[in-house]
């Protein structure tokens, strides 16, 4: 079955065709996403979900380039996946993505000050020790600067990954599953962070969760269900 | 090239540094494994820079003289013509050995009577100082430094040789061209020529050296001259020694040795750079996440290679800094630790150009060897970031077999550079590879076997500690190759060392000969065997000694078989110079002795009639020297006695174990021959202690001054302390490389510690004891100490019966003390460094752990 492409006014920023994602060969090989299609538009926000095993991260580490489809294409920004080697798309990713991980990923020996900084420094080499303590700020870490991610709770580890994918002003943010490791009061603060930035900053917003309640403050939804999908966007 | 680009960025070493923050102290005790190997090189390279630049500086004093002419007779009124003839100074000597008497004891010396201004180059060193220039101007003896100490004697004191006395000037400690061991190994006694009438000792004495010390002019180039009159000088039966020569062979044979130290050295690096390597592959299995997410964030390939590349680097760097520092303060030790063995007086200096070449071989070995986990960088996707589970596809790329190609070359490279040809490098690598190759294999097998074992209905605890050894991202490889390798370095140089000793020292020889007395005159032995039996000591052998040379093999003169002045001509079938140059010291009898069996044809009885080609003596001949002369059963020889031409014919070839101390013989004639030779006899005996000795000698020194005794527990104590001397050095370097492999042990033990810990926290949460987990960590360390430790001895008795058989060319002898010690000590020092690197494991509450450990 094949996705219907729903009619987006923004510029397109993502666009995936006929993705199709298999492991293995002949009869023993494992199709874990098949022929999904969807287009995002700049600026808007778009919530994967789906029961476990249905694709989602799949779908998600396609979209952002970090893995290749058995078969379709991604395009980010126009520029398609396929043309570009896996240094080709670091560079795509440095340049116009953001990411927020469930288990938030900051580098472990780099103080919250510094993983913001990462992104800027492979773009340019050096970074603005200022925009990242402003952007810490900005997510009410600007007093902790110089700790240790193993000194920060659960909640600020999250914003403090939520800085550093702001740091590059990104075109699109892929946040997966973001609140999964966080208790509600918490996880409601970080998810309106994400929506504030993303709305400030006309960032365009790829979420996979679990969460129906989260996935509805999106524009759109697309449910997933053994690598197909379940409802047209 | 794009890694080389990220490398020079400033980022990517302020990314290495902020990455190491929680790790850098673990990581500098890693790089500390190849410290202990750069430091080994680096003390090596600089004491070999020392002792040549020594050699270099001191080339004169290494002989004292321009040229040294030596001859076993005394010189002729022609020789002293035509050596006349050099021109410039000379001076002569001569040198035996006799008994030296003092009030105090006595002991077998090596005199030196010494006549004109010997050394020409350099300084007999005595003490006082001013002893030397008053034993020039003919005023007394000087005597060893050791043998003045041993008889409590000092300047002043009076002393006997032969039938004269002698005033002690003072100490000796030091003559040109002689080592100290020399000096050790017989005393020596410098006393002025012209009392030499007055001793009475030259009378009788077969085993003189006449010695004319040459210092030449400007314009006489020595080894150019020798090499013109080399047929004149065998003609005359002289040899010599000159300044380039002694200068060579000197250099060769110091070569030789730290050559041979630079190997182990290497070995103690590689195993220190596989410690590395493993410890950067711990490390980077830690940063696969962090990799992970700067992929995520966009950095390219090459610079989170480079990222990690320069941690390498930085660790190779720390370690290598830290071997300089360590092999620099080495440096200016050694030399006082090889006191007495080097043959020059060296100066302790740091080295900087070995410190520089230490260091770089250090971090490009490290380099090599870390690059192989480091290539495992490339293969971690971004995905690693959102998918915890994901693994990258095992298969070995291009590149790693790439690098396993430089990681070869690199070590053969070295290896060859250490040795004289180059395939003996390869030989080298190649050995080591076998080596590695079956510790490896051993490793696998005990993998297998454990995972098999721990199936079993064995204890808990032991199929815990079994199930340790085949656990995910277990160490039982990298544990079991370091010590592994340690055990087999360390038994070998220890079974070499063995092998060697048992070839001065055959055991079950209690009551053997252990004193052999020489130069006993016809006329002496009624009155020696009364005294033999005064002092309760038995005869063991007693052989008469005719001297003779070889004047003819099958027929043809040895002149003609002596190689010739530019004799283009192969040597090969020829006998060597020196078997056909030398004196012959033979005997007559019809049977055979203890130390000797016949391995062709019959011992002859008694010889009827004149000696006559038609009427040929049957004579027995040693199987070697048979061999060296290319001569078997039914080949003639001819000797020549003081002028008469004695024909031979060999009925019998013997062969005989010459580490006994008998009267043992290369020729031995039968009866109704040499009789009326002018003979001279040896007396084997057994001294029980060195009372005796000392009152045999004694005794001797009155009645018989010019009997020369050897006493073997004396030579043989000196020898062994030579040898421990070298051993010395050579046991340090096994020791570096022991070191290296335990704190590969370490590093290994603690980089696999935080999985270690969250099994015991697991375990004890479920109900195992501190006890059940220290069982369980005992069992995995004895499992791999004793294997390892088999492993290790296996290697080594294969490595040093074909050091024996094929390097040596000794017998080979087994040492179980060495096996079993082996066999005790390499588990028991695995038990001990596992279980103190490990504790707290199962000491700290769990609930701690668990937080240091998920939060650290």
């Amino acid at each position: 079955m094949t996705a219907n492409f729903a009619a987006v006014s923004q510029p397109t920023i993502l666009s995936a065709r006929q993705l199709t994602k298999s492991y293995g060969r002949g009869p023993e090989a494992l199709t874990v996403l098949k022929e999904v299609s969807f287009e995002l538009g700049a600026g808007e926000t778009l919530a994967i979900v789906g029961p476990s095993g249905s694709g989602k991260t799949t779908l998600l580490g396609l979209c952002a380039g970090l893995d290749t489809p058995t078969s379709g294409e991604v395009s980010l920004a126009g520029e398609p996946f396929s043309a570009l080697d896996e240094d080709g798309r670091a560079r795509v990713r440095n340049a116009r993505v953001g990411f927020i991980f469930q288990n938030f990923q900051l580098l472990p020996s780099l103080t919250a000050l510094e993983n913001v900084m990462v992104p800027l420094e492979l773009r340019s080499g050096t970074a603005s020790r200022e925009a990242a303590r402003a952007l810490l700020d900005q997510v009410g870490l600007g007093s902790r600067t110089h700790h240790y991610p193993t000194q920060l709770s659960g909640g600020e580890q999250q914003r403090v990954a939520l800085a550093r994918a702001f740091a590059t002003r990104p075109q699109l943010l892929f946040a997966d599953e973001p609140t999964g490791n966080l208790d509600d009061e918490t996880a409601q603060k970080v998810v309106e962070l994400i929506f504030s930035l993303n709305s400030a900053a006309g960032t365009a917003l790829v979420l996979v969760t679990h969460d129906l309640e989260l996935a509805a403050r999106c524009q759109r939804t697309l449910r997933l269900k053994g690598g197909r999908v379940l409802t047209p966007v | 090239m794009s890694v080389l680009k990220a490398l020079l960025d400033r980022w990517t070493w302020t990314m290495a540094w902020r990455d190491s923050q929680s790790t850098r102290g673990r990581l500098f005790l890693f790089s500390l494994s190849i410290s202990l190997g750069v430091a080994a090189l680096v003390a090596i390279d600089s004491l070999g820079g020392s002792v040549r630049q020594a050699i270099g500086q001191q080339a004169k004093t290494l002989l004292g003289a321009d040229l040294v002419v030596t001859s076993r007779a005394p010189f002729t009124p022609q020789d002293e013509e035509w050596l006349g003839s050099l021109g410039g100074e000379s001076a002569r000597e001569t040198s035996f050995s006799t008994m030296l008497t003092t009030t105090n004891g006595n002991r077998l010396v090596n005199a030196r009577a010494l006549e004109g201004d010997f050394p020409f180059y350099g300084q007999i060193e005595t003490d006082p100082t001013t002893a030397a220039a008053a034993f020039h101007r003919g005023d007394g003896v000087v005597i060893e430094e050791s043998l003045l100490q041993q008889f409590g004697l000092k300047a002043g004191d009076s002393v006997r040789l032969g039938k004269a006395d002698f005033q002690v000037l003072g100490a000796l400690r030091k003559v040109p061209g002689d080592s100290v061991a020399f000096g050790a190994l017989a005393p020596r006694v410098y006393l002025p020529e012209r009392d030499l009438d007055r001793t009475g000792l030259l009378k009788g004495v077969s085993l003189a050296r006449y010695r004319r010390y040459f210092q030449l002019d400007s314009k006489v180039d020595a080894e150019k001259w020798v090499k013109e009159h080399e047929s004149e000088l065998r003609k005359r039966r002289l040899e010599t020694d000159t300044v380039a020569r002694r200068q060579r062979d000197l250099g060769r044979a110091m070569e030789n040795l730290f050559r041979f130290l630079n190997l182990v050295a290497l070995v103690a690096l590689l195993l220190g750079a596989i410690g590395v390597a493993s410890a950067v592959q711990v490390h980077l299995r830690r940063k696969l996440s962090s990799i992970a997410v700067l992929r995520c964030l966009g950095a390219p390939i090459s610079a989170t290679f480079a990222i990690y590349l320069a941690q390498a680097l930085a660790l190779g760097a720390a370690g290598s800094l830290v071997g300089i520092v360590l092999g620099l303060t080495a440096s200016t030790g050694l030399p006082r630790l090889l006191q007495g063995v080097l043959p020059v007086s060296i100066q302790s200096q740091w080295e900087w150009t070995s410190a520089a070449i230490g260091g770089a071989v250090g971090m490009g070995i490290c380099l090599v060897f870390t690059l192989l986990p480091l290539l495992e960088i490339r293969r971690v996707s971004p995905l690693a970031a959102i998918r915890a589970a994901y693994e990258p596809p095992r298969r070995r790329s291009l590149a790693s077999w790439v690098v396993y190609g430089a990681m070869a070359l690199a070590v053969a490279g070295f290896s060859g550079a250490q040795t004289p040809h180059w395939w003996e490098g390869f030989a080298f690598t190649g050995g080591l590879a076998v080596a590695l190759g079956l510790l490896a294999g051993t490793a696998t097998l005990i993998v297998q076997l454990a995972r098999q074992l721990a199936r079993l209905p064995l204890p808990f605890v032991a199929r815990q500690g079994l199930a340790s050894l085949h656990r995910p991202n277990n160490r039982t490889l990298l544990l079991l190759v370091s010590l592994g390798l340690g055990t087999f370095l360390i038994v070998t140089l220890q079974l070499t060392r063995t092998v060697l000793l048992e070839q001065l020292f055959p055991p079950g020889q209690k009551n053997g000969p252990n004193a052999l007395l020489f130069d006993i005159q016809t006329d002496q032995r009624e009155g020696l065997q009364a005294l033999f039996q005064r002092l309760g000591l038995p005869v063991l052998n007693e052989a008469p000694v005719v001297t003779m040379r070889l004047q003819k093999v099958k027929e043809v003169p040895t002149e003609a078989l002596v190689r010739k002045e530019g004799d283009p001509r192969d040597r090969g079938d020829r006998p060597p110079d020196w078997a056909l140059r030398r004196e012959y010291r033979s005997t007559w009898r019809t049977n055979l002795v203890e130390a000797e069996h016949l391995t062709a044809g019959s011992m002859s009885t008694a010889f009827v009639g004149e000696p006559s080609a038609s009427n040929r003596v049957p004579v027995s001949v040693e199987a070697n020297i048979a061999k060296e002369l290319r001569v078997g059963l039914g080949d003639t020889l001819e000797f020549d006695i003081q002028g008469v031409p004695i024909p031979c014919v060999i009925t019998s070839l013997r062969e005989v174990d010459w580490r006994q101390l008998r009267p043992n013989f290369y020729v031995v004639f039968p009866t109704g021959v040499l009789e009326s030779a002018p003979a001279m006899f040896l007396v084997a005996t057994h001294l029980p202690d060195s009372q005796t000795s000392a009152r045999l000698q004694r005794e001797l020194g009155k009645a018989f001054p010019n009997v020369s005794t050897i006493d073997l527990a004396t030579v043989l104590q000196t020898l062994e302390a030579i040898l421990n001397k070298v051993a010395l050095a050579i046991r340090f370097m096994a020791g570096l490389t022991a070191g290296t492999g335990v704190i590969v042990l370490i590093g290994a033990i603690l980089s696999g510690r935080g999985q270690r810990v969250q099994e015991a926290v697991l375990l004890r949460t479920l109900g195992a004891s501190r006890f059940q987990i220290r069982e369980i960590l005992f069992t995995e360390y004895a499992v791999l100490g004793l294997f390892s430790a088999l492993t290790g001895i296996v290697l080594s008795v294969a490595a040093s019966w074909a050091l024996a058989h094929f390097t040596f060319e000794v017998n080979y002898a087994w040492s179980p003390g060495v096996l079993l010690a082996a066999l005790v000590s390499v588990p028991l020092v695995t038990i001990t460094v596992g279980i103190l690197t490990s504790r707290g494991v199962a000491d700290e509450p769990p609930l701690e752990i668990l937080r240091q450990e998920g939060t650290g």
